[in-house]
């Protein structure tokens, strides 16, 4: 019997846990635009912050996009309710709240990665210490995801543990897409300039396949088989196809306990055809924007269906 | 208590040798380096840490999350002193439910002419609600942490009967599960009798005793006002290790006459609640109109036999500190017997002679409030400032009925290992208990409280007090 209650807690602990480790990818990636390319730091701090969908309220709090402004905000600044330090504790909380539906290996690896960030975030976060900070923050994730997996009963309350991951993870790879979209634009292409070595690579490297592009697609990055790869790819584990697959074979396996069909099931599948056969050069002469948008609305109308058809609230 | 204020040590004699309970413990604590102690003492703290085992204080924003300190070195109690022990408060127990029984019926107690009628029925732990309500399997306290101090080699006394919803038990637990791992090899060189099994028992307590309108195994809940609730670790805790329920009041309503838990799948009606919500918080409608931690309406589901409270609502009233006072007098009355287990001394300000016994000597004594708890609101005399003497003073003379007095005991004390070495602490004792309605069971030791500053008498964690593991030996 799982409460509403304990399936909201434990959806949202993964959506926070997820979105802190996508946040720690990005700061990631933005560090290595700025390192290398010190022009255009600027520029990339401030789509990454636009990813995250904080740009009001980052620049109400910096003037301007500057490495410790940006590090600061995305990391530690606790006044940002979406910086990796009140994610953790979000989650964390959360946990507490379904304590009895973790087994003690994901709670302690949970608190621990709380206690250790805690620590590691006490002190603004330097040129020098942010990758160790950002190593932390990954391995961290993958602590907390390894006790899940490996001791977790694969009932209910893992469905929601996992619906939460993955709409998330299809959220954050939409977003990053729909900041980097212009890079992808064909009419760049045709204008004959070519596409940024270092802008696509940032988009991959946000999604930690930079290296799994390449050895899929023999090194010949193109924008549309970057799209493609994001969107399309069944194998990766960060593309919207993917997500889009997990969530379906979650939702079937609640669906199963129920006397009548739930409506988010049928948003899945709907979000889940708009993707499935299509071909990736329509998707851009139509509009990789508007393609992306409307995923994006159709993951926040699919989030909201499976908090009501699980009575998450009272 | 020894007159010139000596305490009496539970390890060591006043000539230094080792009292027998402890001689097992002590031979091993001989082999042992001190730098290795040290270190399994701090490797305490970081287990207690990433297990969660934190509790949260009142009125402190800034440590919203505290360790209550664990003393690596165990309090030992001899199978005899244990059996004399829980025969004294297996009859106390059994005395409470039936003056409970009593004064939410035919009131005998009163009639008789033994407890003044004002101290019930104008005791604001009184729910007239109850009046006429008879639990299941007639049980009112399932649950009760009876706190004991030892005062002499055989001198045990009650200070507390906390038939509310006592907390620590977690910390029993959890205290044992630590020394297990730190010291495995301690454990077959002493023989303990374990207390892993007390969820089994709580479980099997609270099944006892289903609601009337309760069809097939029980389904049993725990309701917790939530994460920020001081002992919430313990509400988690206890639902996890029986697996339970752990429910807050916006997870239930009343439905179809029962208390139903919102699930994914719909309502579902629980029929045991082990409720960590205090009476005045458990029903809107019926008590505080202001509070959102409890159940509209759940007073009246339970009166018709829909759902089981644990503890019984009103049983406030058995352990308040003024009926604390008449607990002899209300064993004698329900068993016939002469209690096991005695009182501390104590002077009920409402009367006017003892009332100015304490006026003319709070320098020597322990105030405290009829309805206070955790070390709260209580006046220590011989520690006591001259202002806040005379801060008491006030409070005596303007509302006596509010305060008890008592001598200030001297607790016994057992060694905590301290960066010098062992060092005595006092200490104090909760034993929990489970009662059912056809026995009673008392996990073998309980939680020992330490007072870990030198000389200091109070012993609650809110206080810095600290815990100990608590064993009791084989026979």
């Amino acid at each position: 019997m799982v409460l509403g209650r304990t399936a909201d807690g434990l959806f949202w602990m993964f959506r926070y846990l997820e979105r802190s480790e996508n946040t720690a990818r990005l700061v990631g990636a933005g560090l290595r635009i700025a390192l290398t390319r010190s022009r255009s730091g600027a520029e990339e701090w401030s789509s990454i912050i636009s990813t995250v969908g904080a740009t009001d309220a980052f620049l109400a709090r910096h003037p301007g996009y500057e490495f410790d402004g940006v590090v600061d905000f995305m990391l530690r600044d606790r006044s940002n309710p979406t910086c990796v330090m009140s994610l953790i504790a979000s989650a964390r909380n959360n946990a507490r709240a379904v304590r009895t539906a973790l087994t003690s290996e994901v709670w302690e690896a949970t608190n621990e990665t709380w206690m250790l960030l805690r620590n590691a975030l006490k002190a603004p976060v330097t040129h020098h210490s942010l990758p160790e900070v950002l190593s932390l923050i990954r391995k961290q994730s993958a602590y907390v995801r390894g006790a899940l997996h490996g001791t977790m009963l694969r009932n209910e309350m893992f469905n929601f543990a996992r619906l939460g991951t993955f709409l998330e993870r299809a959220d954050n790879t939409a977003r990053i897409l729909d900041v980097k979209y212009y890079v992808l634009l064909p009419s760049v292409v045709h204008v004959g300039a070519p596409i940024d070595n270092v802008q696509w690579e940032t988009i991959l490297r946000s999604v930690s396949a930079e290296h799994s592009y390449d050895w899929l697609n023999e090194g010949d990055p193109n924008p549309a088989g970057i799209a493609k790869f994001l969107l399309l790819d069944g194998r990766m584990p960060r593309s919207m196809a993917f997500c889009c697959g997990q969530i379906l074979e979650n939702l079937r396996y609640l669906e199963s306990g129920r006397p009548d069909p739930a409506p988010s099931l049928d948003l899945a599948q709907e979000l889940t055809d708009s993707l499935r056969g299509r071909d990736v050069k329509d998707v851009l002469d139509e509009g990789l924007h508007d393609f992306i948008q409307e995923i994006i609305s159709r993951i926040g109308k699919l989030g909201a269906q499976i908090e009501t058809d699980y009575r998450f609230h009272a | 208590m020894d007159k010139e204020g000596i305490p009496f040590d539970e390890m060591f004699m006043a000539s230094g040798g080792i009292r027998r309970p402890y001689s097992d413990y002590h031979q091993w604590l001989e082999d042992q380096h001190a730098r290795r102690l040290q270190q399994k003492s701090s490797e305490a703290d970081a287990l207690f840490r990433s297990v969660g085992v934190t509790f949260n204080v009142y009125g402190d924003k800034d440590a919203d999350e505290r360790l209550i300190p664990f003393d690596i070195v165990p309090r030992i109690i001899s199978a005899a002193e244990w059996s004399k022990l829980t025969r004294g408060i297996e009859q106390r127990i059994r005395a409470i439910n039936s003056f409970l029984h009593d004064i939410y019926h035919r009131q005998e107690i009163i009639r008789a002419g033994t407890l003044p009628a004002k101290l019930v029925t104008g005791n604001s732990a009184f729910l007239p609600q109850m009046i006429g309500v008879t639990p299941p399997g007639n049980v009112y306290t399932h649950i009760v942490g009876t706190d004991i101090i030892r005062t002499g080699e055989s001198e045990f006394l009650v200070l507390e009967d906390n038939a509310r919803t006592p907390s620590g038990v977690s910390y029993m637990l959890q205290n044992r599960e630590t020394m297990l791992q730190m010291f495995p090899d301690l454990f077959s060189a002493v023989n303990v009798r374990p207390v892993s099994d007390y969820p089994r028992h709580l479980r099997r307590c609270l099944s006892d005793c289903p609601p009337e309108r309760c069809e097939g195994r029980p389904v049993i809940g725990v309701l917790t006002p939530g994460i920020h609730n001081s002992a919430y670790f313990e509400h988690a805790f206890l639902a996890d290790q029986m697996g339970a329920e752990l429910l807050e009041g916006q997870d239930l309503r009343v439905a179809d006459g029962r208390i139903a838990m919102r699930t994914i799948r719909g309502y579902v009606p629980v029929d045991v609640l082990y409720r960590r919500v205090d009476d005045d918080f458990l029903d809107p409608l019926n008590f505080r109109p202001d509070s959102l931690l409890g159940v509209a309406g759940i007073l009246d589901v339970y009166r018709a036999g829909g759902v089981t409270l644990v503890n019984a609502p009103g049983t406030g009233v058995a352990d308040d500190k003024a009926i604390y006072s008449y607990i002899p007098d209300i064993i004698r009355f329900y068993t016939g017997e002469a209690p096991l287990l005695g009182n501390v001394p104590t002077w009920r300000c409402s009367e006017p002679d003892h009332l100015a016994y304490a006026l003319d000597n709070l320098s020597e004594l322990v105030v405290k409030e009829i309805h206070g708890s955790g070390g709260y609101g209580m006046l220590v005399g011989p520690a006591a400032s001259k202002q806040e003497l005379a801060e008491f003073r006030q409070l005596l003379s303007s509302r006596p009925e509010n305060y008890i007095a008592q001598p200030t005991m001297c607790l016994s004390t057992v060694p905590i290992f301290a960066r010098s070495g062992l060092a005595p602490r006092h200490v104090d004792l909760r034993p929990f208990v489970l009662v059912s309605p056809d026995r009673i069971h008392i996990s073998p030791g309980g939680l020992t409280r330490v007072a870990l500053k030198e000389g200091s008498l109070v012993v609650n964690s809110s206080q810095g007090g600290g815990t100990k593991d608590t064993w009791v030996l084989e026979d």
